[in-house]
């Protein structure tokens, strides 16, 4: 396998500015709410105010009275959607299910559930009307707890609902016919565990809590949609994957998908959360009934209880190791939180869990279970932030129990190729132990900490990754520069990184590629922009167009040379004759010649490509913990990643950097503050409280190259898997610092104060 | 109900600029939806992220808090005013060079926020930097490259606003 280094690139590993750069410093980049249509309404949303609810009667003859009122709708201007699965390679969702969750059809679900809608002709006018909409409810007993919810007498969130069993990550399953709040429960076994736990001598088992939180994108959910008097829908919003919601939307409309056109506008952050439709359904139901086209945004409580942020969790993580440092057995009892609707990132957080690491006996138990809170959806390697802060802890406890350095415990256990993970599949070409022994040649690794209450946390992580379809087309302009039409959205950096690909491939500068992303009738089908997927499946259908409109130019030297095709080649952006040296053109020279010699040359390519490149990496955090108010400050953050090839090193930096602020943030702060009628009472930015800039301290990103064998660019995805260890490394860093384990996010200081009092109370005790 | 709309006369970006608003209607929504200005983001509508950050009469300020109708005899300026005919001004372009942006929601309110450190400061310490920062959130970068971004159009601004 070749190195980066061997690969001699002249564009990829260079740091060019993006193509969007001026248009986003400038304000001038059109995001979803920024494109206006004549004659658009806004529309607003009546949400539940109850989590579980019969909804008896909707009275809108108010709200319809109103001047300025265009149109108001409730579920039962919605088709009945088929009951089906869509499997778009980053969760999976039922179409029935969405429906309902983008509209009540006859229960409440949670808190912020839409049960009606209104177009107006302004936002104000519409808040008005939603007001003026009387809804009576049969308020039911919430379950707002996973493990509450699987007990025999909890109240049941779909009375039909029976437990499907399931042997892997996206199995069909097996239903049990049990009504249950157990949508699925998941079993992954290697080895035998039982075997494997008689031969350890030291076992640590824990349970672990994590609470909701928000993917926290700046831009709120928002969509302009128009559905014209010949039936055809066409959409402008903030999407990270239009060909997914085109089918979504199709599909809980009954409405054909050639008749429905998403355009893409410049998105504002999603991480996951801006793969299902929401606003997109009403939006259109109510401009199908206003005949005009409708505008709607959600609010920032809307965002918090109306869209899918990642589940909260309960599991028991047990683990055994021997007196020589080798973990011998693994098992997890891991219990997700779906939300309304089945369908949590549990399966994914089961593969992801004890990855890392070779163990040969391994049993997880994952359950999906449904409660009275928002449908969960991704969010940036769904599911195994909280499988692995549990699995983190315990390792890191082993370590410390066997008197091992956790940086050495960890290199000791590291999975290499060939190891197989806790579903059976093994491990591909990947730089596992090269974080590893990246990050303990570091500074940071062998500095001192320089003060009392301050200690260094390590832990590791591992995400799949996405392979998913990608289709491109290039056109070769007459100057030389190539147009690079593509059909994901850009949600941070890709178009540069896939311009570059599309210059390496032929030869010329960054900055004549000219990147467009297209709507869903100007270009073939693209995957989400989810699943780390973006730069490494395009890239495999840019190096295929880029071939095609090679061999295409050769054939013009060959006419121009009058020699046959296969005397030419082509190579660091020149075409040359193998017969006579002296024959020469540069792709720009050629390029201007295409109109005399037979026309111009566009081509294009649809690909599925297989083989995404697993991700791994492990990061180490200096903390320092104010024992009195329990405060946390992060004081250093080094995180080493295995990006494959990193195309444009900044946004891979940028990519690393953003989730572990994020994991931090998820660590220490954020959460779903619930009171027990299932009211979410944090619903604001600043109740929430995502890290600031003066929260984080700089994060250095060590970029490890380890190239993906599978891919033309060596890439693997890089954008997810960085939000997966800053939860164990911060928990076990104040472990480090203060002598507490602490095993409920968020670690929040009332939590730390607690821990350490009772552990000052044991001591004493003891003493 | 439509209400009456008021004339209020302010200064944009150097540009004399009236327009009508109704007494409810926000800075934010009136830059945005009555003036078509979409440079100037809504993040939250409630204060707390700074993608609506505006310079009003000298001080930074979430234009969603600020009533249209306050604006009156304001000068007022937005991300649409920080590049001129001759080009980006140094914070954008430090910003392209440093990648401080991914989706790129939130820098017209950051660049707004950065230029009024420097015009006050020019030469901020990483800290105050981050302090001063603070009210702008950022979802994608870690703060990193933004900071890196400010210290270094500092830089190349010689220490000058």
């Amino acid at each position: 396998m070749t190195t980066v280094e061997e690969r001699n690139y002249k564009v990829i590993g260079t740091r060019p500015i993006r193509h969007d750069g001026a248009d986003k410093v400038t304000g001038r980049a059109i995001y979803g709410i920024d494109y206006h249509m004549t004659g658009e309404l806004w529309g607003k949303i009546l949400r539940s105010p109850h989590a579980h609810a019969n909804i008896v009667r909707i009275d809108t003859s108010k709200a319809e009275a109103l001047p300025g009122v265009r149109a108001v709708i409730t579920g039962r201007d919605l088709p009945v959607a088929a009951d089906m699965e869509l499997d778009d390679g980053e969760t999976s969702i039922n179409t029935a299910h969405l429906s309902n969750n983008v509209m009540a059809h006859r229960k409440a679900l949670y808190r912020g559930h839409a049960v009606a809608a209104v177009a107006a002709d302004n936002q104000h006018i519409a808040e008005d009307a939603v007001a003026l909409i009387e809804v009576e409810y049969e308020v039911l007993p919430p379950v707002l707890v996973g493990r509450d919810a699987m007990k025999a007498d909890s109240p049941l969130v779909h009375p039909e609902q029976t437990t499907k069993t399931m042997s892997y990550r996206f199995d069909p399953g097996t239903d049990t016919g049990q009504k249950s709040n157990v949508a699925g429960r998941t079993e992954m076994r290697l080895g035998d565990v039982e075997a494997g736990f008689k031969q350890a001598d030291v076992i640590v088992e824990r349970e672990f809590f994590t609470n909701w939180v928000h993917q926290g994108y700046i831009e709120a959910q928002n969509a302009t949609v128009l559905w014209n008097n010949d039936d055809s829908i066409q959409v402008w919003n903030s999407s990270q994957g239009t060909f997914n919601q085109r089918q979504l939307m199709a599909e809980i409309l009954k409405h054909p998908v050639s008749k429905i056109r998403i355009t893409p506008q410049e998105i504002g952050g999603g991480f996951g959360g801006k793969i299902p439709v929401y606003l997109e359904v009403p939006a259109a139901v109510l401009s199908k009934k206003s005949g005009r086209p409708v505008k709607m945004m959600m609010n920032r409580s809307e965002v918090f209880e109306g869209t899918g942020p990642a589940s909260g969790s309960q599991m028991v993580c047990k683990m055994g190791a021997t007196k020589d440092g080798k973990i011998v057995a693994a098992y997890a009892e891991l219990v997700f939180e779906a939300g309304a609707f089945p369908g949590s990132a549990v399966g994914a957080g089961a593969q992801g869990m004890f990855t890392t690491y070779n163990i040969e006996n391994i049993l997880i138990e994952a359950y999906d279970v449904v409660v009275n809170k928002p449908k969960s959806a991704a969010y940036r390697s769904p599911g195994t932030p909280q499988t692995c802060f549990a699995a983190e802890s315990v390792v890191d406890e082993l370590a410390y129990k066997l008197g091992i350095d956790p940086l050495e415990f960890r290199i000791k256990n590291a999975a290499k190729e060939g190891d197989r993970r806790a579903d059976g599949v093994a491990h591909p070409v990947m730089g596992n132990l090269e974080c590893m022994e990246a990050l303990k040649a570091t500074d940071h690794y062998k500095s001192d900490l320089g003060g009392p209450n301050r200690g260094r946390g390590v832990a590791s992580g591992y995400w799949g990754n996405a392979g998913m379809p990608a289709s491109c087309a290039v056109s070769i302009n007459p100057n030389g520069t190539v147009s690079l039409a593509e059909g994901s959205p850009d949600i941070g950096g890709s178009r540069v990184s896939l311009a570059m690909m599309t210059a390496e491939a032929f030869g010329i500068p960054a900055e004549d590629v000219v990147p467009i992303i297209k709507d869903t009738d100007s270009i073939g089908y693209n995957g989400l922009t989810a699943g780390s997927s973006t730069t490494l499946r395009n890239g495999v259908a840019i190096a295929q167009v880029a071939k095609q409109a090679i061999d295409l130019m050769k054939a013009r030297a060959a006419r121009l040379w009058e020699t046959e095709v296969d005397n030419v080649d082509f190579a660091d952006g020149i075409f040359f004759s193998k017969a006579e040296s002296e024959l020469k053109l540069t792709f720009k020279e050629l390029a201007a010649k295409l109109m005399e010699t037979g026309g111009p040359i566009s081509t294009a390519a649809s690909v599925a490509p297989r083989g995404a490149g697993p991700s791994f990496s492990t990061h180490i955090v200096d903390v320092e913990v104010d024992p009195e108010t329990g405060k946390v400050d992060i004081l250093k953050y080094t995180a080493a990643q295995d990006v494959g090839v990193a195309i444009h090193p900044s946004y891979v930096e940028g990519q690393v950097q953003g989730g572990a602020a994020q994991g931090i943030g998820w660590a220490l702060n954020e959460e779903y503050f619930y009171d027990d009628s299932g009211r979410m009472v944090n619903s604001s930015y600043l109740d929430y409280r995502m890290p600031t800039s003066l929260d984080l301290p700089d994060i250095d990103a060590i970029l490890v190259q380890v190239p993906n064998p599978d891919h033309p660019f060596g890439v693997r995805g890089v954008a997810e898997i960085s939000i997966v260890p800053p939860l164990g490394a911060v928990a076990n860093a104040i472990h480090a610092a203060v002598g507490v384990r602490m095993q409920d996010l968020p670690m929040a200081p009332h939590k730390i104060v607690k821990a350490i009092q009772e552990k000052d109370a044991s001591s004493n005790g003891a003493g | 109900m439509p209400s009456e709309k008021i004339h209020v006369r302010t200064t944009v970006n150097g540009e004399a600029t009236d327009f009508l608003c109704e007494a409810n209607q926000s800075l934010l929504e009136v830059l945005r939806d009555v003036l078509y200005m979409t440079g100037t983001k809504e993040g939250c509508n409630d204060g707390n992220c700074g993608a609506c950050t505006v310079n009003l009469d000298g001080r930074i300020v979430d234009s969603c808090l600020v009533l249209g109708v306050e604006a009156d005899g304001a000068a007022i300026e937005t991300i649409e005013g920080v590049a001129t005919p001759e080009g980006l001004h140094p914070i954008q372009q430090a910003f392209l060079e440093n990648a401080a942006l991914q989706c790129g929601v939130c820098t017209p309110g950051f660049i707004v926020a950065s230029k009024a450190l420097l015009e006050r400061e020019p030469n901020p310490s990483e800290y105050r930097i981050r302090h001063w920062l603070a009210g702008n959130l950022c979802r994608c970068t870690g703060y990193d490259k933004i900071v890196r971004a400010v210290v270094d159009a500092a830089q190349q601004m010689g220490g000058k606003s």
